[in-house]
């Protein structure tokens, strides 16, 4: 049902917009920028994915003060308002930045920040955190048992990967890198400021064109439609290659993973390291850039924190029962099953610019747009949430399914009572996480509110961009360190209930 | 924590109910016009005390996004005037034949002549690239030395921008045919370019850019604002293109009579002495009082570059292309 009400929300959105003019051609410009949305999306997965393996399975198997902590930081690049997140990138990277000021100290040459290379950095920057997130679920999913095997059978770490990790890594992977490619899909802001120039132009910059200028709905439509063609495609092909995964059952007893001395002590600290190093320099810098006008920020700007805050909670109720009825659907399998599993990842590749203006259009002959901003702010920040919510929680219930499945059913355990034995203590970390992303997501959105924009209800992200464009950047600054810190506390909130009584 | 959320529907429930006698008027504007920081507010608390009604700001993102709103809402908007127009979107908006006469007769301080019978200015600005003088002390003189210095420069995307695509208005009003020549020789200049004004800036006073596109009257707000001398815009000889910001009101208005006095009120003193210290522009005309003492010391460009709204429009499809065409390579 909802899967379905998702689906033709959409499609609805689309075909509205679609309809609403005449049909046009998509021309040789457009073409590249479907090309180049791609292209640059596939290098971003790659290379986010391919860093986060590392750093997961650094974090996996070692323990130290302040582990906790770091993993729980891991989420605050992914909640940065892009924009914001790229400045901070250039304090460190930049024509200006940390890095380049000590290389000219040294009498070596400039590295440049703006390119393909800069986009990649960039997305990596936001994104890798997320993937070391989903694939730390998945090296916490092994069963103690399976460890406890390799160790009697005396594995070394080779055998141990071979044998357990690389099955587990072929059920994680292909979802991880799913999710981010779709994020770097859509991607807009930092492809532009970071590509350096129309060469990096991508489907959603087409879109705005489509729409501000030409007015040229039918264009943007099919635009939209190209997009979710390419989201449809990485979709099946993540579903092929998404191996289930074959490690059995166990008793959910905790068992640290081994952790072998030696060289790859010393190689695993070092991932930690630098990876931290990486990942927190940009956020540092943010932080010492907002907190001196902290104080004297104005009135207007708390008032729409407190908004943004409320927002934000009522996308995280809406997100937690839209994931459990559509992750309970799916779980169950049988033909329908991947139907609303693809239905739920669909939200992903929406332009939010279309969605917001096929929402526009079947709204405006009933209600005044500007009367509900937030009503349908958080309607599509939930909708935009779900495909990360769904591949989240979607392969630990499969899990749960599968390994406590027959116990349950012999027990005749069905409805709340067997989601809350069976399944909730299974999916409580994935679950809490993908609430919190929902939460914080939501908090950091400026994409759709634009549209609707009113006078009521201004978001604390929409206050940001108006100190900016009044001039008043260390304001801005101030206030974008206060939404950092909000989105983050929100997220928290959701997370660490995901992750209380578990053992990461 | 719902307390807001659920407080702002009840406001807006009563606001409805206490204002049911009060005439609204509706203006649809872009969004920093109507935030606290810009013009808004000023303009609010003036109109509101002498028209006896309710004045009302729909803040809808930038110029061009105001008039992707208003095509979406066609005949059945809600708004009675629209602000924030420039003479890139004017003919456009003038197509979709939502407008109607402001019949407002008042003599300007534009640096050109203006005669519309739909679109009333209310400010106006020259296009410039701003500088910090302690890190570039002798800035070029035009665009094509600005184009074979070393220079790196910040721009909008004409695409998502409306200074973006002031920007390319202004090298082909000043070159012509040779625009195409200009973008290829700018290229290498050309840091980034980003989606709006905002990042632009941002980017330049982090020390990221030599130069940002951006305005002759940017330095006074730093000037007036943070006592700081350091901005200034550079003169370019082959003149500066400008920016003019309209009003029109919509033939549908339900506050017809409200709407001409909003018109009529928007080239007073009490609205035009709001804009330069809030929109940063120059007034389109010049309040009794004169301007700020931080706008004396501005940079004044001899020529002023504007094409008219049909030619501007015409213009702009090959104009992106050729610029896209000179940057891809």
């Amino acid at each position: 049902m909802l899967a379905a009400a998702i689906a033709g929300l959409m499609a609805v959105a689309l075909a509205v917009v679609f309809f609403r003019a005449g049909s046009s051609r998509l021309g040789a410009a457009d073409w590249a920028a479907v090309r180049f949305s791609a292209t640059q999306a596939a290098v971003s997965a790659l290379a986010s994915v391919a860093l986060a393996i590392p750093v997961a399975r650094a974090l996996a198997r070692r323990r130290f003060a302040g582990r906790a902590g770091l993993i729980a930081a891991l989420g605050a690049p992914f909640l940065l308002p892009v924009v914001v997140a790229v400045l901070g990138l250039l304090a460190i990277f930049g024509r200006a930045g940390v890095l380049n000021s000590g290389l000219a100290a040294l009498g070596l040459p400039q590295v440049g920040i703006y390119g393909f290379h800069g986009v990649v950095l960039a997305h990596v920057f936001l994104n890798m955190p997320l993937a070391v997130r989903m694939i730390l679920h998945g090296w916490q999913g092994v069963p103690a048992e399976r460890v406890r095997l390799a160790q009697s059978l005396g594995l070394g770490p080779g055998g141990v990967f071979r044998h357990i990790e690389v099955p587990m890594l072929r059920g994680v992977v292909p979802g991880a890198l799913l999710a981010v490619f779709l994020i770097c899909l859509t991607s807009f802001a930092v492809v532009l400021i970071l590509g350096g120039g129309p060469r990096a132009t991508t489907v959603e910059l087409a879109i705005w064109q489509a729409v501000r200028f030409d007015f040229d709905l039918s264009r943007a439509a099919m635009l939209a439609a190209v997009q979710f063609g390419l989201c449809a495609a990485a979709v099946l092909l993540a579903a092929r290659w998404t191996a289930p995964a074959a490690l059995g059952a166990g008793l959910d007893r905790p068992l640290a993973l081994p952790a072998p001395g030696g060289w790859r002590r010393m190689a695993d600290g070092l991932v930690i390291f630098v990876a931290a190093l990486f990942l927190a320099l940009p956020v540092a810098v943010l932080v010492v850039w907002g907190v001196s006008d902290l104080a004297d920020l104005p009135a207007g700007v708390w008032n729409a924190a407190a908004t943004s805050v409320a927002l934000a909670l009522v996308v995280a109720g809406l997100t937690a029962l839209a994931v459990v009825a559509l992750a309970s659907a799916v779980a169950r399998g049988g033909g329908l099953a991947r139907m609303v599993e693809a239905a739920g990842m669909l939200p992903m590749a929406a332009s939010s610019l279309v969605l917001g203006i096929g929402l526009f259009l079947m709204l405006h002959p009933f209600v005044a747009p500007s009367r509900l901003a937030l009503p349908v702010t958080a309607l599509v920040n939930t909708l935009m949430a779900l495909p990360f919510a769904l591949r989240l929680v979607l392969p630990a219930w499969r899990a749960a399914e599968l390994t406590q499945g027959r116990l349950a059913d012999s027990l005749g355990l069905v409805g709340w009572a067997r989601f809350r034995l069976a399944v909730l203590p299974r999916i409580r970390r994935p679950l809490g996480m993908a609430v919190g992303l929902a939460a914080a997501l939501a908090m950091g959105d400026l994409g759709v509110i634009a549209l609707f924009a009113s006078d009521q209800g201004v978001t604390l992200p929409l206050q940001v961009w108006r100190l900016m464009g009044a001039y008043r950047t260390d304001q801005a600054e101030a206030a974008a360190l206060l939404l950092m810190g909000l989105s983050f506390a929100v997220f928290i909130l959701f997370d660490s209930w995901g992750r209380r009584g578990a053992d990461t | 924590m719902k307390a807001p959320f659920l407080a702002t529907c009840g406001l807006m429930a009563a606001s409805t109910l206490a204002m049911a006698d009060t005439p609204v008027l509706t203006v649809l504007t872009y969004d920093s016009f109507a935030s606290d920081w810009g013009p808004g507010p000023v303009v609010e608390k003036a109109f509101e005390a002498e028209c006896g009604c309710d004045l009302r700001f729909i803040p809808a993102g930038d110029g061009a996004a105001l008039l992707a709103r208003l095509r979406l809402e066609g005949a059945r908007s809600e708004a009675d005037v629209v602000l924030g127009l420039d003479t890139n979107l004017t003919a456009a908006a003038a197509e979709t034949g939502l407008f109607a006469p402001h019949g407002v007769a008042a003599t300007l301080d534009l640096p050109v002549d203006w005669s519309d019978a739909n679109f009333l200015p209310f400010d106006w600005g020259w296009f410039a690239f701003v500088h910090d003088t302690t890190r570039v002390p002798s800035p070029p003189t035009s665009i094509e030395a600005l184009a074979e210095s070393d220079l790196k420069i910040v721009i909008q995307d004409p695409r998502s921008s409306t200074p973006g695509l002031g920007l390319l208005m202004w090298v082909k009003a000043a070159y012509g045919s040779r625009s195409e020549e200009i973008w290829g020789k700018l290229a290498d200049n050309i840091l980034t370019v980003t989606p709006g004004w905002s990042e632009s800036y941002d980017l330049f006073l982090k020390g990221e850019a030599d130069m940002v596109l951006s305005y002759t009257t940017s330095p006074a707000y730093h000037l007036i604002a943070e006592n700081d001398e350091s901005k200034a815009a550079a003169a370019f000889s082959e003149g500066h293109y400008l920016q003019v910001e309209v009003a029109g009101v919509l033939a549908n208005a339900k506050q017809p009579e409200l709407a001409r006095r909003f018109m009529e009120f928007m080239v007073s003193d009490a609205f035009q002495s709001a804009i330069p210290e809030t929109n940063w522009m120059y007034p389109a005309k010049t309040p009794a009082g004169g301007l700020p003492e931080g706008f004396g010391g501005l940079v004044l460009p001899e020529t002023s570059l504007l094409f008219p709204a049909d030619e501007a429009q015409a213009l702009r499809d090959a104009a992106i292309e050729e610029w896209r065409g000179a940057l891809a390579r």
